[in-house]
């Protein structure tokens, strides 16, 4: 059974026999005073996981630190976490991998400590089973459930409940039946597909690799034998699904999808539609480097020729077409948050997902729920650890399916956008639709929802001053920050509206005015939109400035007057026009020949022969979140 | 809950999948062999008798099946192919997001297996990035000739860098010693060359199996401007989604191979037929035995002290890396089967061969901070 390999073996049978197994991933769940730690080093110790220089450390470690009086502490092989805690490095999970001939095992283990929601919720992410410790003294505990719960909640299906220290408890029946009638009643509304229930001690190895002659009454497997043979793969069939991870594009001839199938079955001729286009084609082939397969299944990573020169590119989705998957920008989702910093609803974080990244936001956090007791809790924000049901509103489309159908497609990570912390990571329920979600309101799209969407209060800077003054390079500053900071944002440059727009208009004071005018007018339009807009122009006349400001909502329209100074203007002279215009080539020139009438009320004044660009734009952006414009 | 319709369904297309008999099944869920017959005819349960069946036959579906039975079919993956399937998702990731990736090629076993990885992955184009091999110019003669064949073979780019100012400094592991040479010729040197081509992340065959204190270690591992690893800043890994956001001057070590184990790598090299190293078979070598290690005269660079003999004898390596600070053992191994049951016999864990670690176990965390792999 385990994987001990004698003298006197054959290899070849050995390595054939090897070659076959399959692989199951499972997590521990349980403190220390559980015996997570011995059990899982039994488990080690049992299948000849520890190569022999651990086990002389192991050997004297135990002397030195052991809690068995001498005997080898099992405990001691997996923990050793100490120390590093010590030094505040973040430990979210320990991997430790063993095998026998049937399988190989990878075991999360997850300190127990004050962290414990952020790292087994990593733990068990990836894990297809868990085995909850019970100590057979205590039975259900507070933390039996928390534990539990967040299995049931990263979507594991099986748990092994390995009630322990049964050797303590003088291996009785009737106190084994009654902690699993307890928690399989507790257990019920998490939607477990299999909960099986051992009597074991991990310390003397009852029941652990074999039967336990002191448990004549238990009719189940022991626990390796258990973990050698259950099949996880089981659970309900799902549709095919690959998200598109690279585009392979060796020369013109080839065109490649590649990525991994992350649910169902997928072979040449399967009609399939890519999302979110919506367009179908069939698979033409499945290219290995060891040459095309006739299917590739869930977890394997392929790459997909198509029968059709359809678009396809870097998280887009690749699914069955009779069962594609859904597309939303609204979510409902369960979030847990990992990072120091709390969550905050309307922030911008970026959520990827399926190998796309998309800025989002929590509009609402709908309510917390308590770990311990699964109530429902009211709250502004989520702290870390804790897990809170949420509403979030995408910038794009997401393609997805339910985390409880398809854990793949359903899960995604928040990231900080300015520390580029994984801050938060989620398990989608279903899309928001106003006929599945009556707290949605039924609104047309307006500038109010685009605003929400975008998560800004769209606005139209208006930059004035002289020519040279400095107005594009602050404005361009300012755009630059407002774009890392996830808004969207349009610049219209004086210069560069000429060239267009305006080519047909001259310096005259009459073209003057209908030069803004139209300026005004769009960037009305880019407001109405949702954008933040930037104007940056001369716009000398009050009157003009005046009227584009009468025709914008209160508040809309900022005023930034760049006030330096014309001698420091006329010195810069970046374009060489103040020359051209002092020697007359140039006419009706601001400042020169043409008057520039300073605003009496801006809403901001800069002197760039005073404040630098970088702390002009600062200002500014500081200006704009002050009044709430960088929230949607 | 189900009701007695759905229970005898599921029971029967058990019966079929499993070839267990009804009777047998029947037993297992209502501890009575005629039970489901009575159903069958019409007879009842109650509430309670069919909730405990329902449940027994979850577990039974899950226990009863060919693949519990250990049959699995052979179209099914294996724990070989989901690992390659992890590695391969794991550089594509990378390939796709991070703008300037290399992957550091060491000749070894694991870079071996990483390198196969990688041409798989991006079949048909060649892995896009380069190899970067960092020589401290102690290397076995053989690894280096193997590494130019195998980069010329394989059409693949292949930048090599070696620390020009350790070298005119006279640097190496008799004059300075192992930690001095380590440091300026393997960790300088590669900051030196991360620095130099402003790679933002570097590929490394590091295995979580190798050592306690790599279990924990995340598969994205971040490292600071200086090359520091910051152990606060490391983040979250859940499912398969892969956070490679960096700041300006930030760079990522990714290690594709974290989930697997020596054995592992072992099998998949014979299963691929992936060429090694013939340094890791058996063959007679001259050796000298220092200080209970067996140390190969690669060159006329080692120096011979007084009541030391150079002998031939028939030895191979565990790992790789500079011959001086790399011990041989004694074996008669020269086949990939051979190595194989070796290591299994022998159960020494690998890295004892590599006098660099031989310290306190806590001596890899300490260089991964300053910048060693």
């Amino acid at each position: 059974m385990s994987d001990v390999f004698k003298d006197g073996d054959d290899i070849h049978e050995y390595l054939a026999t090897h070659e076959k197994k399959d692989m199951l991933r499972f997590l521990t769940c349980g403190s220390v005073d559980d015996g997570k730690s011995t059990l899982i080093g039994r488990l080690l110790h049992d299948a000849k996981s520890i190569f022999d220089d651990q086990l002389e450390t192991l050997g004297s470690d135990s002397k030195k630190f052991g809690t068995q009086g001498g005997e080898i502490d099992f405990a001691l092989l997996v923990d050793g976490l100490a120390a590093e805690r010590e030094q505040g490095i973040t430990i979210d999970v320990a991997y430790r991998f063993f095998s026998t001939e049937k399988r190989k095992f990878i075991v999360a283990d997850t300190p127990g400590h004050e962290q414990y929601t952020r790292n087994m919720a990593t733990g068990a992410s990836t894990a297809d089973l868990a085995i909850i410790l019970i100590d057979a003294r205590h039975g259900v505990l507070p933390q039996t459930k928390r534990h539990s719960f967040i299995c049931s909640l990263l979507g594991i299906r099986h748990v092994v409940v390995a009630i322990n220290k049964m050797d303590i408890v003088d291996f009785r029946e009737d106190k084994f039946r009654e902690i699993e009638e307890a928690y399989r009643e507790f257990a019920k509304p998490l939607g477990f597909k299999t909960i099986t229930c051992m009597p074991l001690s991990a310390l003397k190895g009852d029941n652990i690799l074999t039967k336990s002659p002191n448990t004549p009454w238990y009719d189940g497997a022991a626990l390796l034998p258990y973990l050698e043979t259950v099949d996880t793969s089981r659970d309900e069939e799902q549709p095919f699904r690959m998200p598109v991870q690279w585009v392979n594009r060796p020369n013109l001839d080839f065109r490649g999808f590649a990525g991994t199938v992350v649910s169902g079955r997928v072979a040449p001729g399967d009609e399939v539609v890519i999302l979110p286009s919506g367009k179908r084609t069939k698979v033409k082939s499945i290219v290995t480097r060891e040459g095309d397969l006739a299917f590739a299944d869930k977890n394997r990573a392929v790459t997909l020729t198509l029968e059709d020169e359809v678009d396809a590119s870097r998280g887009d989705v690749i699914a069955a077409a009779a069962q594609p998957a859904e597309q939303a920008g609204q979510l409902q989702a369960k979030i847990l948050w990992m990072d120091d910093e709390e969550m905050l609803p309307g922030r911008q974080y970026i959520l990827k997902s399926n190998n796309r990244m998309i800025p989002a936001q929590i509009t609402d956090l709908k309510h917390r729920i308590d770990v311990n007791t699964l109530e429902h809790l009211s709250g502004k924000t989520l702290k870390l650890n804790e897990i809170g049901e949420c509403n979030l509103s995408l910038t794009q489309r997401l393609v997805f399916d339910p985390y409880s159908e398809n854990r793949a497609m359903g899960s995604f990570i928040l990231i900080d956008r300015l520390t580029n912390h994984t801050v938060g990571v989620g398990m989608i329920d279903y899309a928001l639709r106003r006929s599945k979600n009556v707290h949605w309101q039924a609104v047309d799209v307006n500038k109010d929802s685009r605003r929400k969407m975008l998560g800004q209060k769209s606005a139209m800077l208006w930059f004035t001053g002289l020519s040279g003054s400095g107005k594009s390079t602050v404005a361009n500053l300012v755009e630059k920050r407002l774009h890392d900071l996830g808004k969207l944002t349009y610049l219209l440059d004086g210069d560069n509206v000429r060239h267009g727009l305006n080519r047909d208009l001259g310096f005259t004071d009459a073209d003057r005015v209908e030069n803004i005018r139209r300026v005004g007018e769009a960037g009305k339009l880019m407001v109405d939109a949702g954008l933040i807009t930037l104007v940056s122009f001369i716009s000398p006349f009050r009157s003009e400035r005046r009227a584009v400001r009468e025709r914008m909502e209160d508040g809309e329209f900022i005023e930034i007057f760049i006030s330096t100074p014309l001698e420091v203007a006329e010195q810069r002279d970046v374009k060489g026009l103040y020359a051209k215009a002092r020697k007359g080539e140039i006419k009706n020139f601001t400042g020169i020949d043409s008057p520039y009438e300073e605003p009496e009320n801006p809403d901001i004044e800069i002197d760039t022969s005073e404040v630098a660009a970088e702390k002009a734009a600062e200002m500014i952006v500081e200006y704009l979140d002050r009044n709430g414009y960088l929230e949607g | 809950m189900i009701d007695t319709e759905t229970l005898l369904r599921r029971a029967e297309r058990l019966s079929e999948s499993t070839g267990l008999s009804l009777t047998t099944i029947s037993r297992k869920l209502l501890n009575d062999g005629k039970g489901l017959a009575r159903i069958k005819n019409g007879g009842g349960m109650t509430e309670k008798t069919l909730e405990q069946a329902s449940r027994r036959l979850d577990e039974l579906e899950v226990a009863e099946t060919p693949r519990a039975k250990g049959l699995l079919s052979p179209e099914a993956m294996t724990h070989l192919d989901r690992l390659e399937a992890e590695s391969i998702h794991i550089m594509r990731e990378v390939v796709a997001e991070v703008e300037n990736p290399v992957m550091l090629y060491s000749i070894g076993k694991d870079s071996a297996v990483m390198l196969h990885l990688a041409l798989k992955a991006f079949y048909p184009s060649k892995p896009p990035f380069p190899l970067l091999h960092v020589d401290t110019t102690w290397k076995f003669r053989e690894m280096i000739e193997f590494r130019d064949k195998l980069a010329e073979r394989l059409g693949l780019e292949l930048r090599v860098w070696t620390n020009q100012e350790g070298v005119k400094a006279g640097v190496g592991p008799f004059t300075h010693g192992s930690a001095v040479h380590t440091d300026i010729m393997k960790t300088q040197a590669l900051k030196q060359a991360l620095d130099h081509y402003k790679f933002d992340a570097a590929f490394g065959g590091a295995r979580r199996d190798e050592e306690k204190s790599r279990a924990k270690e995340r598969i994205f591992s971040f490292r600071t401007a200086d090359h520091r690893w910051d152990p606060k800043s490391q983040r979250p890994e859940l499912w398969n989604i892969y956070n490679t956001r960096t700041a300006p001057g930030e760079s990522i070590r990714v290690f594709p191979l974290s989930n697997w184990t020596e054995l592992d790598i072992w099998q998949y090299i014979a299963r691929e037929n992936i060429e090694i190293v013939p340094l890791y078979l058996a063959a007679k070598r001259p050796v000298v035995e220092r200080d209970g290690t067996l140390i190969m005269v690669d060159d006329d660079r080692m120096p011979i002290h007084e009541g030391e003999k150079v002998e031939e004898k028939m030895v191979r390596f565990r790992t790789l890396g500079c011959y001086p600070l790399t011990g041989a053992v004694e074996s008669e191994a020269n086949t990939l089967p051979q190595i194989i049951e070796e290591m299994l016999l022998s159960r020494s864990s690998e890295r004892q061969g590599r006098v660099i670690d031989h310290d306190q176990s806590a001596s890899m965390e300490k260089k991964k901070q300053e910048g060693y792999f």
